[in-house]
């Protein structure tokens, strides 16, 4: 088992021909993802690298190919149009790696997905990936392990860091998904936490947060009260000053709220094992399961 | 982005929120002359800078003559305003608002904000304007009314009249409040601001009711919709080095310490910065140079880390996931040649091809530490300071 993919996912690659799309599948596919189909509207009948059958719309990919999953690389403009289209396509798990959507627009399209069952993981992150069966994203396949740790994190690198410090401990990961920085995401902690908490192959789960908003007080709160897995954490911008945006839209510590003061002091009263130290992630998980 | 408050008052009246006359002032003598065109009595002078606390700070006076307008104005250009929100150096005023008197008979407050646990607006009304709504919210939260709006059905009157009962409007206050709402919710979507804040939103004693002050953000991600707005950017708002590293699309903010560090991405930038508290220094800086990491956004991260004068050591960390690390490890040997590095340097690349670039970078003739974890490469920084 894991979470959201798995090898029975048929993946659609929205926006294929485009740079990093191109990029990106063939390294999806190299690690053994299915991807069965590619969209990039006005090329429809053209075949991706000789063997992907690229269609103008997602209706008629899914139609032909029974994708169940799709990832979206269109530039930021074009892509909560993306998502609404793999949503009425009838895909439910969307992963959207386009950075830089505007916030307005992503109030439109959370509230649309919120009602019609179709996971969005992102915006602006580095997608969902399966060790060992799927990956639907632009991680490196290598660092990753098959394994029992699920790993849910709002940041990029710094997961690859947590997944490559728990493989060299000689374990391995379930599911790992970067939820992205955005102020609107598709998939937030809590989400995530439900669906490891299902997943009888997972756990422990590595929870990676940082400045910005109240998210990880959110999973505290609900991880006391609804989760028995162990869950281990590391706060990122614990030197981070007030006032400013850390890179990611979402990483501001504004009005004295959002510290990783507060968030590590919510996460300790939940009885989470919190990391001060960045380095301490993969030994932490490793005391915890052997 | 954050713009003055005399701008996000102009963005204001465009949607018809009814703002105080008023009028922007570079000198004294445009400040007389505004004074002049506005008539009244009294006039208000209200130093233009990003930071709030300005009344505290006697960035805000009241002004009974035309010479006085020229004195205050005169003294307020060109001085360093330093209020709680500007830290210790302050920041010089180089332009000070104009505004008529209003004759004030409530002060309240009223903002729009991203709710992010909910993915929605709200909006936030308080009685006790003119304080700060973090103060309100800690001390007495009850007093703080929240109106969320819905999405699909936008903002709907009701709730522009719930928010002006709640805050105990009568007869045609309540009518100029919830046009007031309205307005300022369209002004707030139309221009994809990330906060608005009209603090204080007063009441007059003739039942107007309008924006004293006004503090507006914008989503720097639809930024490439609003011309108009990008062109409110005020570039001696902002840290010299990091409008300079904005040119060349890195992300940086001089922070307080001592060690420089470049990394990739910006949750991996932040967990570097706390690991070299944790082994004993302080983070110079936060920088991250995206994905690519290639001779060129290295040299021009180096440029940046160096021209702070603070810094004594700095520390690369990059985990290559599709970039290789040994393309990146070429990419710091060009770069540290072609620029005069004086303090010492210590090298973490992890990932795709992490030995072949540490060799590489071992073998370069260069003055470089390698190491292999984050700890080690802290450690190795901290120690190399001295």
């Amino acid at each position: 088992m894991s979470i959201l993919v798995d090898r029975s996912s048929r993946v659609l690659v929205q926006g294929i021909t485009g740079n990093e799309g191109s990029f990106h599948t063939q390294q999806m596919i190299e690690y053994g993802t299915q991807v069965v189909a590619g969209v990039t509207p006005g090329k429809g009948g053209q075949l991706f690298e000789e063997k992907i059958p690229i269609f103008n719309t997602v209706k008629e990919a899914v139609a032909e190919t029974k994708a169940n999953v799709s990832i979206i690389f269109v530039p930021p403009v074009f892509a909560p149009d993306a998502i609404y289209e793999a949503a009425q396509a009838g895909i439910k798990t969307v992963v959207c790696i386009s950075e830089g959507i505007p916030a307005m627009d992503m109030i439109k399209v959370y509230d649309y997905l919120k009602n019609i069952g179709t996971h969005l993981i992102g915006p602006n992150c580095p997608g969902i990936i399966s060790p060992g069966k799927c990956k639907v994203g632009i991680m490196p396949g290598f660092i990753h392990n098959e394994g029992t740790v699920g790993i849910i994190s709002r940041s990029g690198t710094l997961t690859y860091e947590a997944v490559d410090q728990v493989t060299r401990q000689g374990l391995g990961q379930s599911t790992c998904i970067g939820i992205g920085g955005d102020p609107v995401i598709g998939t937030r902690f809590i989400d995530a936490l439900k669906l490891f908490k299902e997943d009888p192959e997972t756990e422990l789960v590595v929870l990676i947060g940082e400045i910005g908003g109240t998210a990880e007080e959110e999973a505290a709160a609900w991880i006391k009260e609804n989760f028995n897995k162990p869950v281990v954490a590391f706060i990122a911008g614990q030197t981070a000053p007030p006032g400013r945006r850390m890179g990611h839209a979402g990483a501001i510590i504004s009005g004295g709220k959002g510290t990783a003061a507060e968030k590590m002091k919510a996460l300790e009263n939940a009885g989470i094992t919190v990391c001060k130290s960045p380095a301490e992630i993969g030994k932490t998980v490793a005391g915890i399961l052997k | 982005m954050n713009i003055h408050e005399y701008q996000a008052k102009e963005i204001l009246r465009r949607y018809n929120v009814a703002v105080p006359r008023g009028k922007v002032a570079f000198t004294a003598e445009e400040a007389v002359a505004a004074a002049e065109e506005l008539g009244g009595k009294i006039v208000v002078v209200k130093a233009q800078i990003h930071a709030g606390g300005r009344g505290k700070a006697d960035g805000v006076k009241i002004a009974k003559s035309v010479d006085e307008v020229r004195e205050l104005a005169s003294k307020m250009i060109g001085m360093k305003l330093v209020t709680h929100q500007t830290g210790p150096e302050g920041k010089e005023v180089r332009r000070v608002l104009i505004e008529e008197g209003i004759d004030i008979a409530r002060e309240l407050y009223l903002g729009i904000v991203l709710d992010r646990a909910v993915s929605k607006l709200v909006f936030m009304a308080s009685t006790e304007g003119g304080v700060e709504i973090e103060k309100i919210a800690a001390e007495k939260p009850e007093a703080i009314l929240k109106e969320y709006v819905d999405p699909k059905i936008s903002l709907q009157a009701f709730q522009a009249r719930k928010i002006a009962f709640g805050l105990g409007l009568e007869g045609d206050q309540v009518k100029n409040a919830v046009k007031f709402i309205a307005s300022l919710y369209k002004a707030f979507t139309e221009s994809d601001a990330s906060l608005a804040e009209i603090n204080p939103l007063v009441v007059t004693s003739d039942g107007k009711v309008l924006a004293l002050d006004a503090k507006m953000n914008f989503d720097d991600s639809a930024l490439f919709r609003h011309q108009d707005i990008l062109e409110m950017r005020d570039l001696n708002e902002e840290d010299p080095l990091e409008v300079e590293a904005s040119k060349n699309h890195l992300n940086y903010i001089k922070l307080d310490g001592n060690v420089g560090c470049m990394v990739n991405g910006a949750g991996l930038a932040m967990a570097t910065m706390d690991i070299i508290k944790l082994a004993g220094g302080m983070p110079a800086n936060f920088l991250d140079v995206g994905g690519g990491a290639n001779v060129d956004t290295v040299r021009n991260g180096f440029k940046i880390i160096l021209s702070d004068a603070n810094v004594k050591g700095i520390l690369i960390n990059i985990f290559g996931g599709i970039v290789r690390c040994d393309r990146v490890a070429k990419g710091i040997i060009e770069a540290a040649k072609s620029i005069k590095l004086d303090v010492p340097m210590v090298i973490r690349l992890a990932g795709t091809n992490a030995e072949e670039a540490a060799e590489l970078l071992q073998n370069s003739g260069m003055n470089f530490e390698v190491a292999q974890t984050l700890e080690e490469a802290a450690k190795k920084v901290v120690g190399a300071l001295n």
